[in-house]
C-alpha cells in the first residue's frame, strides 16, 4: 500500500510529485512558504489543486485532468492531519477527543473510548483523559492530538510542524513519542528542524519555492547537501561550482581545495559541490602565510554566539555566497571583528567535502 | 478577565457621555415605574384579558424563536461559510427586517401569506389559512426576529474560522457530523445569545403583527398588541402590562448574559 | 463665485427654515395670538391649533383650508390622533386651541378636568356601515349576514369608540358577532377589508366614503341604535379664544355642514 501524490497548484506557484513506501515516514524541509503546508492541504483535500492525482494503494484519493474530475472529500480520505496548534475541541474531554475519529466512523461509544483509551495510553497520557483541553499545556495538548490522530487509524498521517509551537522542554517528549508511533507508519512530517529529520524520518525532501530542491535519505541528505537550504539545515557551508582534479572552482573563479569521498573518481568539469563545517574556516586579518589555497577576502556582515563559539558570517562579494566560520569568543576579541571589517576566511581543506551536485 | 487594579484607557469624559447614554435607557423606565399604580398592580396584570395576552406572547415567542433556529443556522452557515452567487444580495435581504419598519413587515407578510397573497391563495386551496390565526403572529415574529439570530450566530461562525472543522474531517467526520459534533457545539453561545435577542425580539413585535395577524384575545392579541389596546381607556392597565413586558425582557436577557459570562465561549489553548 | 453665494445663500435659508420650523414643532405658541384689535370680529388674525379626531382629517383639512381663505391673516394648525391620545396630550399641555372628539366621552374627559371654556357643541354625527371588498366575496346585505358561519368579521376592540359602537349594536338587534380579529384602529379594520384577509368590517359611513372604490359600503338599520356624535370646544388654556371660537363657528355653519354632509357625516 504504498502512496503518491503529483499535483500543480498555479495559484500558489506549486508542483510537487512524490511518493512513499509502506511503512515510511518522509519529512518534507524547506523555508517558510515553500509549499509545505500546501501539500499537505492537497493531500487530505483541504486544498484542490488544478490539476494531479493522488492514490494510495488501490484508493485514489483525487485525479483531476482534462477529463476526469475525481475529487475525494477529505473524510474518506484517511489522512488525518496533525497541526502545529493541536485543535482539540474545546468542548470535549481529552479522551471523547480522542474517540471522535472512531465514533466517526461509526464505533459504538464504548468501542470508541476503548480505542481512545489506548491511544491515549500510547502517547502517555491517560491520566488526562478526563481534562479539557483548556486544562492542558502546550505539550500534553499536543500529544493528546497525536493520539486523536492515530485514533481514526489513518493510513497516511500527515504531521504539520507538530512540535513549532511547543516550548523547548515539551518538544523532546513529543518526539520521543513520535519516535514510538511513527515506526512503521507511512507518515509525511513537515518540519523546521533538522533533529526531527534526523529521528523521526527515513528520508527527506527538501522544496523551495513550490518545488522539490532535493530528496534522499536523510543522513545523505543533511551530511552530503545539494541545496543551500539542507546545508543550513545541517550547519554546513555549501558552495557550488565546477569540479576539479583538487576540489571546485566557483563561477567567480575562487578554488576550494577539498577530499573526494572515496570510490568516486572525479570527471573534472562536472558540476560539484563543496561542504564544510564552519569549525574549519579559521579567520585572519591582512595578509596570510602560508598556502594561499581556501584562503578568500570577505567582509564580515554578521556577528552571533553559537554554543560556546563566535559565528562569524561574511559575504564575499555580491555574486559569491555567504560563508560561515566558528571561533572562540577570545579570538574575536582579540581579532577586535565587527561587522563590515574585511578579513580572510581560511579553510582547512583536510575538511572541505567534494561530491557531484 | 477584567482586573480592578488595571489600566482602563478610558478617558474621564467619557464615563460623564456613557452617563447620558445610560441615562437616556433607564430614566423613561424609572418614569414608568413611578407611573405605576401599584395598589391596583396585581389586579391590572391578572386580569383574564392580561393572561391571555401574556401566554399567548410567551407561546408564540418561544415558537418563532424555534423557527428562527431550525430556519437561521442553515442561513447564518451559508452565508458564513457557504460561497455561492448572490451571497452579499442574500445577506442583506435577510438583515433587511433590522431596519425595516415593521408594519412594512407586516403588509409584506399580507400580500405574501394573505388570502389574496402570492402564497396565501394557494395555501387557502389547500385548505390552510394563516390570517387571523395565531400561525400568522409566529410568522410576522419570526420575520422580525430571524436576522437577530442570523447576525450573531453568522459573527460566532465567523470568528471561530473553519480550523476545528478541517481537522474534524481529516478524522474521518462526514460534513452532518463535523456539524452536530464540532461546529454546533462551538458556536453554541452565540447561537443562545442569538436566540435570546430573537426571544426577546418576538416579545416585543408590534406592527408587524397587527398589520398581518389582527388582533383577538388569546388568538392573536399578543401583550403589546394589549397594551397599545389599554392605553385607549385604561393607562394603568397599559404602564402595568408595559412594566412585565420590561420584567420579562430583563429577566430574558439577563438570564442569557449571565449564562454567557460564567461559560466564556471557547477559549481556545493553543 | 455667483454659483458659491448662491449655494451659501441657500444654505443658511435652509437652515433659518429648518430651524423656524423646528422651533414651531416644539409648539412655542407665536406671538401673533393676541387679537391685534380686539374689538372688531372681521379682523381677526393669528393662529388657531386644532386637535381633532384622526376621523375628521379630510374635513377639517378642507374646513381649514376654507377658513384661512375667507380670513386673511389666520392660520389654522391641525393635529390630529385618536381622541383619546388627543385628550392626553391636552392634559399634559399641549398648545390646542380647539378640540374636536369622535365621541361625547372623550371631550367629557376634558371638561371633568376643568379643560375646557364654555360648553362643547356637538356639529356632527357618525354610524357605523358594513364594510365589504368591492367584490363582495360573502354576499354580504344585512348585519344579520355577518354573524353567519364562515364569514371572516373583522370589527374595532370595545375599547375604541368604533367598537363600543359595534358592542350597543350587536346588544340592540340581539346579533352576536364573533370577529376573527377586534382591531385598535378602524384604519386596521378596513386595512383587512381592503386587502381581501377579512369578508366584512363594521366602520363608520364616513371612513367607508374616505375609502373610495376600495371598499362597497353596506347600510344597515340597526345603525341607528349606535349613533355617535361628535362635539367640538374650545380649550380652557388657548391664547385665542376669539380665533378658536371663530373656528368653531365656521364648522358648525351651513357651509361646514355641507362640507361635513358630503363626507358623509350626519347632522346632530
Amino acid at each position: 500500500m504504498s502512496f503518491e501524490v503529483h499535483a500543480s497548484l498555479r495559484a500558489r506557484n506549486f508542483e510537487m510529485s512524490l511518493s512513499l513506501n509502506d511503512g515510511e515516514t518522509v519529512a518534507i524541509l524547506g523555508p517558510n512558504g515553500a509549499g509545505k503546508s500546501t501539500l499537505l492541504g492537497v493531500i487530505s483535500g483541504l486544498l484542490r489543486p488544478d490539476s494531479g492525482a493522488a492514490r494510495i494503494g488501490d484508493k485514489e484519493l483525487f485525479r483531476l485532468d482534462g477529463g476526469t474530475r475525481l475529487w475525494s472529500p477529505p473524510h474518506l480520505r484517511g489522512t488525518a492531519l496533525l497541526a502545529q496548534e493541536a485543535l482539540l475541541f474545546p468542548h470535549l474531554n481529552a479522551l471523547d477527543n480522542v474517540a471522535f475519529g472512531p465514533r466517526s466512523a461509526g464505533a459504538s461509544r464504548t468501542a470508541a473510548r476503548e480505542t481512545a483509551e489506548h491511544w491515549l495510553a500510547e502517547v502517555d497520557a491517560l491520566p488526562l483523559a478526563k481534562r479539557r483541553p483548556a486544562q492542558l499545556s502546550g505539550g500534553q495538548a499536543q500529544r493528546v492530538a497525536v493520539a486523536r490522530a492515530l485514533a481514526a487509524d489513518p493510513e497516511l498521517l500527515l504531521l504539520d510542524e507538530p512540535m513549532a509551537a511547543l516550548d523547548i522542554h515539551a518538544a523532546p517528549l513529543l518526539r520521543r513519542v513520535l519516535k514510538r508511533v511513527l515506526k512503521d507508519r507511512k507518515a509525511i512530517i513537515v518540519t523546521h528542524d533538522v533533529l526531527d529529520a534526523y529521528m523521526l524520518a527515513d528520508r527527506v525532501i527538501v522544496v523551495e519555492r513550490g518545488r522539490i530542491a532535493e530528496e534522499g535519505p536523510t543522513r545523505q541528505v543533511l551530511e552530503r547537501p545539494r541545496s543551500h537550504f539542507a546545508a543550513g539545515l545541517a550547519g554546513l557551508n555549501l558552495v557550488t561550482g565546477t569540479i576539479t582534479e583538487d576540489g571546485i572552482t566557483t563561477p567567480d573563479g575562487r578554488v576550494f581545495a577539498g577530499q573526494h569521498d572515496s570510490g568516486w573518481s572525479p570527471s573534472p568539469g562536472q558540476a560539484g559541490v563543496a561542504a564544510f563545517p564552519p569549525s574549519s574556516v579559521s579567520v585572519f586579518l591582512g595578509d596570510v602565510h602560508g598556502s594561499p589555497r581556501n584562503s578568500f577576502a570577505v567582509t564580515i556582515t554578521d556577528l552571533e554566539p553559537h554554543g560556546d563559539q563566535i559565528r562569524v558570517r561574511a559575504g564575499g562579494g555580491s555574486s559569491a555566497p555567504s560563508l560561515s566560520a566558528d571561533i572562540t569568543p577570545a579570538a574575536s576579541a582579540d581579532l577586535g571583528l565587527v561587522p563590515g571589517m574585511d578579513v580572510r576566511f581560511v579553510v582547512k581543506s583536510a575538511l572541505v567535502s567534494v561530491y557531484p551536485a | 478577565m477584567k482586573s480592578a487594579t488595571g489600566y482602563q484607557g478610558i478617558p474621564r469624559w467619557i464615563y460623564a457621555i456613557a452617563a447620558v447614554g445610560g441615562l437616556l435607557v433607564v430614566l423613561p423606565l424609572a418614569a414608568m415605574l413611578a407611573k405605576v399604580n401599584w395598589p391596583q398592580f396585581f389586579p391590572l396584570i391578572t386580569s383574564e384579558s392580561s393572561l391571555a395576552a401574556l401566554g399567548l406572547s410567551l407561546r408564540t415567542s418561544a415558537a418563532s424563536t424555534v423557527l428562527c433556529i431550525v430556519l437561521g443556522v442553515p442561513l447564518a452557515l451559508v452565508l458564513a461559510r457557504g460561497e455561492f452567487p448572490g451571497q452579499r444580495l442574500l445577506r442583506s435581504f435577510v438583515l433587511l427586517p433590522l431596519v425595516l419598519p415593521p408594519v412594512v413587515g407586516g403588509i409584506a407578510l399580507l400580500y405574501t401569506f394573505g388570502r389574496q397573497g402570492l402564497l396565501g391563495k394557494s395555501l387557502e386551496v389547500a385548505g390552510i389559512q394563516i390570517a387571523f390565526s395565531t400561525t400568522a403572529v409566529v410568522l410576522a415574529q419570526t420575520f422580525v426576529a430571524l436576522p437577530f439570530l442570523v447576525v450573531s450566530l453568522e459573527g460566532a461562525l465567523r470568528s471561530a474560522g473553519n480550523r476545528y472543522e478541517a481537522v474534524a474531517a481529516t478524522l474521518g467526520a462526514r460534513p452532518t457530523t463535523v456539524l452536530r459534533r464540532v461546529t454546533l457545539p462551538l458556536v453554541l453561545p452565540g447561537l443562545a445569545s442569538g436566540a435570546v435577542l430573537s426571544f426577546a425580539r418576538s416579545l416585543g413585535e408590534f406592527g408587524a403583527t397587527l398589520t398581518f395577524a389582527g388582533s383577538l384575545e388569546g388568538v392573536t392579541r399578543t401583550l403589546p398588541l394589549e397594551i397599545y389596546l389599554q392605553r385607549e381607556t385604561d393607562a394603568d392597565a397599559a404602564v402595568a402590562l408595559s412594566l412585565v413586558l420590561v420584567a420579562v425582557a430583563v429577566a430574558v436577557v439577563g438570564l442569557s448574559y449571565g449564562r454567557q459570562r460564567s461559560t466564556t465561549p471557547s477559549e481556545v489553548h493553543a | 463665485m455667483r454659483t458659491f453665494h448662491l449655494k451659501k445663500s441657500i444654505v443658511a435659508m435652509t437652515v433659518a427654515v429648518g430651524l423656524t420650523s423646528a422651533l414651531a414643532a416644539c409648539g412655542t405658541p407665536a406671538p401673533a395670538t393676541t387679537p391685534s384689535s380686539s374689538g372688531s370680529t372681521s379682523q381677526l388674525s393669528g393662529t388657531v391649533t386644532v386637535f381633532a379626531a384622526a376621523s375628521l382629517k379630510s374635513t377639517f383639512t378642507r374646513l381649514a383650508k376654507d377658513f384661512e381663505a375667507k380670513n386673511p391673516g389666520t392660520k389654522v394648525t391641525l393635529s390630529f390622533a385618536g381622541s383619546s391620545d388627543l385628550v392626553t396630550q391636552i392634559s399634559q399641555g399641549a398648545p390646542a386651541d380647539v378640540f374636536a372628539s369622535a365621541d361625547t366621552k372623550n371631550m367629557t374627559k376634558l371638561a371633568d378636568a376643568k379643560l375646557l371654556d364654555g360648553s362643547a357643541t356637538n356639529f356632527a354625527t357618525n354610524v357605523l356601515e358594513i364594510a365589504v371588498p368591492p367584490s363582495n366575496p360573502a354576499s354580504i346585505s344585512s348585519f344579520a349576514d355577518l354573524a353567519k358561519s364562515g364569514v371572516k368579521v373583522v370589527t374595532c376592540a370595545s375599547q375604541v369608540p368604533c367598537g363600543a359602537a359595534t358592542d350597543t349594536v350587536e346588544k340592540a338587534s340581539g346579533i352576536t358577532l364573533s370577529p376573527v380579529s377586534e382591531e385598535s384602529s378602524v384604519t386596521d379594520v378596513l386595512g383587512k377589508v381592503t386587502s381581501g384577509e377579512a369578508d366584512a368590517g363594521l366602520v363608520y359611513v364616513t371612513d367607508v366614503k374616505g375609502a373610495g372604490d376600495r371598499v362597497k359600503g353596506i347600510p344597515f338599520p340597526e345603525s341607528d341604535k349606535a349613533v355617535n356624535t361628535y362635539p367640538i370646544a374650545t380649550v380652557s388654556s388657548s391664547q385665542n379664544k376669539e380665533l378658536a371660537a371663530a373656528f368653531i363657528a365656521a364648522v358648525t355653519s351651513e357651509e361646514g355642514k355641507k362640507v361635513l354632509g358630503d363626507a358623509g357625516f350626519g347632522a346632530p
